[in-house]
This record gives C-alpha cells, sequence and structure tokens, in this order.
C-alpha cells in the first residue's frame, strides 16, 4: 500500500470525527443562543458517560444494541437496503424472545436461554423480511415500508402489553401498568460488572461485529450481498439472484436488530415493556454510518455514541438541559457524514486518475456517483 | 354493532374531520411531489412538519397572530428545505440516509425548543373555522364543505394550482424534465441545481406550513413528536399518487378519511381496539404502495444526484 492510499483512508476516518465536532459546535451555538452554558452542558455530559466507573458501565450497557442494530444496518445498507426498521425490528425480537421465554419458562436454561436468543433473533428477522420481500418482488421503496413498520410494531406491542401479555400480577393488583410478567431467571444474562446493569450482552456483540466482519468479506455469502449493494445490474449480469439478496440483507438487518431486543430483555430489563427501544434504531444508524458501515468501525462508534446518550440522561438530570440536544447533533451528524462523502468520492477519483496517468494511460474519471448507498462504502 | 357510524350526524362529522385532516397531508405532499418530480426524494419532512408546527406555534402563543404563525412556519420550512437541497444537490449525499438525518434534526430541535422555551403543553388560539357565507347554510352540504379553518381551503386550493404549474407552464416543464433527463434539460440551457434547489426550498416550505397548520389550525397545540410519523406518510403519499396532483389528492382524502373514520369509532365506542383502528393507516400505506408500486413510472432521475460531465 502506498503512502497516497494511507493519507486518503485517514482523510476518510477523519471526516466522520469532523463531522462530530462540527455537530457540537453547532450545537454550542444553539445552546448559548437558549441561554444555557453550553461548556457546563458538555462537560456534565462528557463526564457522565465516561467519567466514572458507574457512567462507563452505563455506557458499555447503552453500547451493546447500538452495536447488535448497527449491525444489521451495515449489512442492509451495504447490501443497498436503506433499513430505517431497527427500531420495530427491535421491538418485535423483544417481544419474541420474551413470548417465548414465558412459553417455556419450565424448560432447562441451558437449552432456554440460547433459543430465546435465537427466537428474538428470528422474530426480527421476520418483520425486516416483511420489508424485504416488498422490496425484492413487489418493488415496494424499503425506507418507506420499514418506516410504517416501526409504527405497526409498536402499535402491536402497546396492545399486546396491556391485553394478552399484561403481567398478571399487574392484572391480580389492579396495577395494569403495561409490561409483561418477568422472564425466567435461568435466561437472564449474567452480569459483568457487579451493581452496574453491564451483562454479558456485550460480549455477544463483540464477537457478533467479528463474525459480521467475516461474513461481508471471506464469505460468498457477503461478497454477493455486497456486490447486490454496489451494483445491482452487475450482479445481476454475473448470475447473482438480486431480489433474493435484496430481501435476505433485510431479513439479516432484523435478524441483529431483534437480537438486540432480545438481549435487552435478557439482559437488562428482564421483562417486556413499553419505551424498550429507547431509539436503538434510529442511533444504530447514526453508530453505522459513523463506522464508515464497517463491523469493526462499529464498535468504537457505538462506544461513543452510547456514552453521548448516557450523557445526554445525565446531564438532563443534572442541568435541565433536555436529553433531545442528543437528537438533534445524531441528525447533524448523520446529514454531515452523508454530506462529506462528497469529498471521499472526489479525493479517490484523483486518486485514481492520477495513477492511471502515471502507468501512462490516458486518465478516464470513472462515472459520476448515482448516489446510491453504495456510495458511502468506504 | 356498527348502526351507531350510520347516521346522517357520524356520516357529515366523518367526512368533514375527514376533510380537515386531509389539510397536513396535503401541503406536504404536494410540496414533496414537487421535489420528488425534479428528481429529489426529501424525508425530512416529518422533522420539517415539526419544526413548523412548533414555530407556527410558537409565534401564536406570543403574538397571537396564526397568519404570523403561518408565516414563520412556511420561512422555517424553506430554510430547512433549504438545508436539505444543499446536501443533496449540491454535496450529491445520498438521499434517503441525508433526510432521516433531517428528521432526527428535526424531531429534536423542536422538542428541545419546546422544552427550554415553553415547557408544559399550553393551548393556543389559532385559525377559528371560516363559514363561507349562504353557501354554508345549505343544510348537509354546507357543514360538510364550508366550513373549515382557513389553511383547509388553502390546502385544496394548492391542488388545482399545483396541477396549472406542473402541466401547463414553462417552469413545471422545466422541473418535470430536470426529472425525467436531468443531461437532456441541462443541455437545452436549464440549470438542474437551480429547479431542485427551488423544488426542495418549496417542499421544505410546504412542509412547514403542514405542520403549522395542525399546530394552530386542526389541534392548536404543540407536542413533542405530535406528528408521528405524517411526513413519512406524506412521501409515501407522492408515491401512491404517482406523482400527479389529483392522485396525492385521491391518497390524502383516502388516508385522511380512514384516520376520521377511526377517530370516530373510538368517539363512538365502537368495539374496535384504539392500537388497531390507529394502526390501519400504517397498513394501509404499506399494501397501497404493494399494488402500485410496480404499474407507476416514477421520475428517472429520482434520487440521482446530478453531475455535469466536463
Amino acid at each position: 500500500m502506498t503512502r497516497r492510499t494511507w493519507s486518503l483512508r485517514l482523510f476518510e476516518a477523519l471526516l466522520p470525527i469532523a463531522a462530530v465536532l462540527l455537530a457540537f459546535a453547532i450545537g454550542a451555538v444553539l445552546l448559548l443562543a437558549l441561554g444555557e452554558n453550553p461548556l457546563e452542558a458538555y462537560w456534565t455530559l462528557i463526564s457522565g458517560a465516561f467519567g466514572s466507573v458507574a457512567g462507563l458501565a452505563a455506557t458499555l450497557t447503552k453500547m451493546t444494541p447500538l452495536i447488535l442494530v448497527g449491525l444489521g444496518i451495515v449489512i442492509s445498507f451495504r447490501g443497498g437496503v436503506i433499513n430505517i426498521g431497527g427500531e420495530g425490528q427491535l421491538i418485535i425480537g423483544a417481544l419474541g424472545a420474551t413470548a417465548f421465554a414465558l412459553a417455556f419458562s419450565s424448560w432447562p436454561g441451558w437449552l432456554l436461554l440460547p433459543l430465546t436468543l435465537i427466537m428474538g433473533a428470528l422474530a426480527g428477522a421476520f418483520w425486516g423480511g416483511i420489508a424485504g420481500s416488498l422490496k425484492a418482488w413487489l418493488n415496494v421503496n424499503e425506507i418507506l415500508s420499514t418506516v410504517m413498520l416501526n409504527s405497526i410494531a409498536l402499535l402491536l406491542v402497546n396492545w399486546l402489553l396491556r391485553g394478552p401479555l399484561l403481567d398478571p400480577a399487574q392484572k391480580a393488583a389492579g396495577t395494569n401498568i403495561p409490561q409483561t410478567a418477568a422472564i425466567p431467571e435461568s435466561t437472564w444474562l449474567p452480569r459483568l460488572i457487579p451493581r452496574t446493569q453491564l451483562h454479558a450482552g456485550l460480549l455477544l456483540a463483540l464477537v457478533l461485529a467479528v463474525l459480521v466482519y467475516f461474513l461481508l468479506w471471506r464469505t460468498t455469502l457477503g461478497y454477493r450481498i455486497r456486490t447486490v449493494g454496489l451494483n445491482p445490474s452487475a450482479a445481476r449480469y454475473a448470475g447473482i439472484p438480486v431480489p433474493f439478496y435484496v430481501a435476505l440483507s433485510l431479513v439479516l438487518g432484523g435478524a441483529f436488530a431483534g437480537l438486540a431486543g432480545a438481549v435487552e430483555v435478557m439482559g437488562l430489563h428482564h421483562r417486556m415493556l413499553e419505551g424498550l427501544s429507547g431509539g436503538y434504531g434510529f442511533s444504530g444508524i447514526v453508530a453505522a454510518l459513523f463506522g464508515k458501515l464497517h463491523p469493526i468501525g462499529l464498535i468504537p462508534a457505538s462506544f461513543f455514541f452510547g456514552g453521548l446518550l448516557v450523557g445526554a440522561d445525565k446531564m438532563q438530570r443534572a442541568i435541565q438541559v433536555p436529553s433531545a440536544l442528543i437528537t438533534v447533533i445524531n441528525g447533524m451528524v448523520v446529514m454531515f457524514v452523508v454530506a462529506s462523502d462528497l469529498y471521499v468520492r472526489r479525493a479517490k477519483r484523483r486518486y485514481s486518475a492520477e495513477a492511471m496517468s502515471s502507468i501512462g494511460e490516458s486518465a478516464a474519471p470513472p462515472a459520476a456517483g448515482d448516489g446510491t448507498a453504495a456510495e458511502l462504502v468506504p | 354493532m356498527f348502526e351507531q357510524l350510520f347516521t346522517v350526524t357520524a356520516i357529515v362529522g366523518i367526512i368533514h374531520s375527514g376533510i380537515r385532516l386531509a389539510t397536513p397531508y396535503l401541503f406536504a405532499s404536494l410540496g414533496e411531489m414537487f421535489a420528488q418530480r425534479s428528481g429529489v426524494v426529501n424525508l425530512g419532512v416529518e422533522g420539517i412538519m415539526l419544526m413548523g408546527a412548533f414555530s407556527g406555534y410558537y409565534v401564536v402563543l406570543i403574538t397571537g397572530n396564526p397568519w404570523l404563525g403561518l408565516l414563520v412556519a412556511l420561512i422555517v420550512g424553506a430554510l430547512l428545505g433549504l438545508l436539505m437541497a444543499v446536501i443533496s444537490v449540491t454535496m450529491q449525499a445520498e438521499q434517503g440516509i441525508s433526510g432521516i438525518g433531517l428528521t432526527l434534526f428535526g424531531v429534536g430541535l423542536s422538542s428541545l425548543l419546546f422544552k427550554v422555551l415553553v415547557g408544559s403543553p399550553t393551548g393556543v388560539s389559532g385559525f377559528q373555522p371560516v363559514e363561507i357565507p349562504v353557501l354554508s347554510s345549505i343544510p348537509i352540504i354546507g357543514d360538510l364543505f364550508f366550513d373549515y379553518e382557513i389553511p383547509t381551503y388553502i390546502a385544496f386550493l394548492l391542488v388545482p394550482i399545483s396541477l396549472y404549474v406542473l402541466m401547463r407552464t414553462t417552469l413545471g416543464l422545466k422541473i418535470r424534465a430536470v426529472g425525467q433527463n436531468p443531461q437532456a434539460a441541462d443541455s437545452l440551457g436549464v440549470s438542474v441545481p437551480r429547479v431542485r434547489y427551488a423544488t426542495v426550498i418549496f417542499g421544505g416550505a410546504m412542509a412547514g406550513v403542514a405542520g403549522a397548520s395542525l399546530s394552530i389550525g386542526i389541534i392548536d397545540i404543540f407536542q413533542e413528536n405530535m406528528t408521528n410519523g405524517m411526513g413519512f406518510i406524506a412521501v409515501a403519499l407522492v408515491y401512491f399518487g404517482g406523482w400527479r396532483p389529483l392522485g396525492v389528492l385521491a391518497g390524502a382524502l383516502l388516508f385522511s378519511m380512514v384516520n376520521s373514520l377511526q377517530l370516530w369509532a373510538q368517539v363512538l365506542n365502537l368495539p374496535i381496539s384504539p392500537d388497531f383502528a390507529v394502526m390501519l393507516p400504517y397498513i394501509l400505506t404499506i399494501v397501497v404502495l404493494a399494488l402500485t408500486a410496480r404499474q407507476i413510472r416514477q421520475p428517472a432521475a429520482l434520487t440521482k444526484p446530478y453531475e455535469r460531465g466536463d
């Protein structure tokens, strides 16, 4: 690898960081305009997330679902499918896992625990598969269908938590807090640090991140998913059944989001309740983009954005700056990262043009980017 | 058990609130239709609607003037449309993802501003229903068609205006050309970026008005995330309507009627779970998209950034 390619890579890696800094700078101006002290707000945010063992443990706990949802986003986006449905897939996954663990609570833990995880993934895969099949075979825009499926999932769970799945103890006591009964203790994921909420789901997420890397870059399946994402017509010409891989990208995306839901239930809440998704479906997209749609890059990205979520809560409680600030910053990060991609494309084009001319051929610039999801791929 | 639905009062009521509820969909979808006709999908409509809803509401809360609120919502929407245009036209970014970014931005910012500047939900006195003289006194017909807030009348007027501009003016021809074949339009001297900036900014302005039509027209209050996915349905309606104003009108009415039916079902205590009733429009969107997506021809350059060759 030449020095030129390295500087290109460095440039690419620095752009998301520049995007975050710019977003925070604009956030600071906003806070000033609203009469808040941005330095105090950001200091509370950063120290709340990373400044203590408890804060770090909370950050790592939030990082877990972000990695899992993010892995699903990485696979979907790499497959050329813009999956906005992480939120719904996560809820349905949590629902599937909870219902399964409650229904078969008498089974031994060594069997029930892995099966519960798998049921969560399968439920999420099913939910992703609806949008995937609609796109693959009926040409339904996946962004719209996944957004609609998010709302449907939310309403479905609202109904189930107030009706068929309502905790019998709540019903008996007449309190009717919309949540299910606790799942059997044998399905709880072990805690990693005593007196914190950090659980073994993090290890699972880290292992899966490595596996997804191998899936995408070391297997035929992954190669085909990426080819379909980069250039569907070339993939079709090469004999790859494009609709199948389009559907598969969303099935896998849903499976990982569903697994995130199962892990949230089994590691954290030990039951299904309202508001369980916590916006991970969207923050997972932010983390995946920040990690340059790479499973390994996703790990530090999830650590950072998990930390922002923890710090934002702290900020809201300690100095009453609304945690919605983080949603604003996340939105700006997404816009800036996607927009800055233009510079990466230009740098690459310049680089390849120079490489071409240096080997004595006429410099034929590649065709202009058509701005599909594949354009984001480094 | 559904006989309560089949009374004159209920039917008139359902149609009346259906027409009212079509207002935000019409503004947002017609604006988005122009953006998409020129080749840009703006998925930030949801976020822009929320910002429009908040800014319109806030201005009315301070000044008590709904017209000023509507104007400010329009300007805020246009500015956010400008942001989307910079990202998607100048920076040639992937439109789906940048739109989601814009939505997150709008959801977060409207909620942040509401919490800091207002705090707790407070009602305002927005646009009041205007009865059209004489016409509104016709029995039933008067109640059905001539008794709405100003934004509703404007929204429905926008349909023939859009149709005229899109199909009968040079501007409309330019917009359609840029969305269909930007290279050809460019070679004929039409500035592709300028047309796209114009349509995306207009779409943003209309999304801002759509939000305000909710917060200072239909329900006269702002709540965090009050649009609750309407912006995305508005984008879906453009696909549903086949990128044509009358199609968009039909889609908007279908949706708002289902919504209205769902609200009335709750008012009349019909034995339907509200969760499932609220779910209906979303399921309907998916089904309709599935049924229509194959036949309809979308603008050929939709979602494709344009860059001049050397």
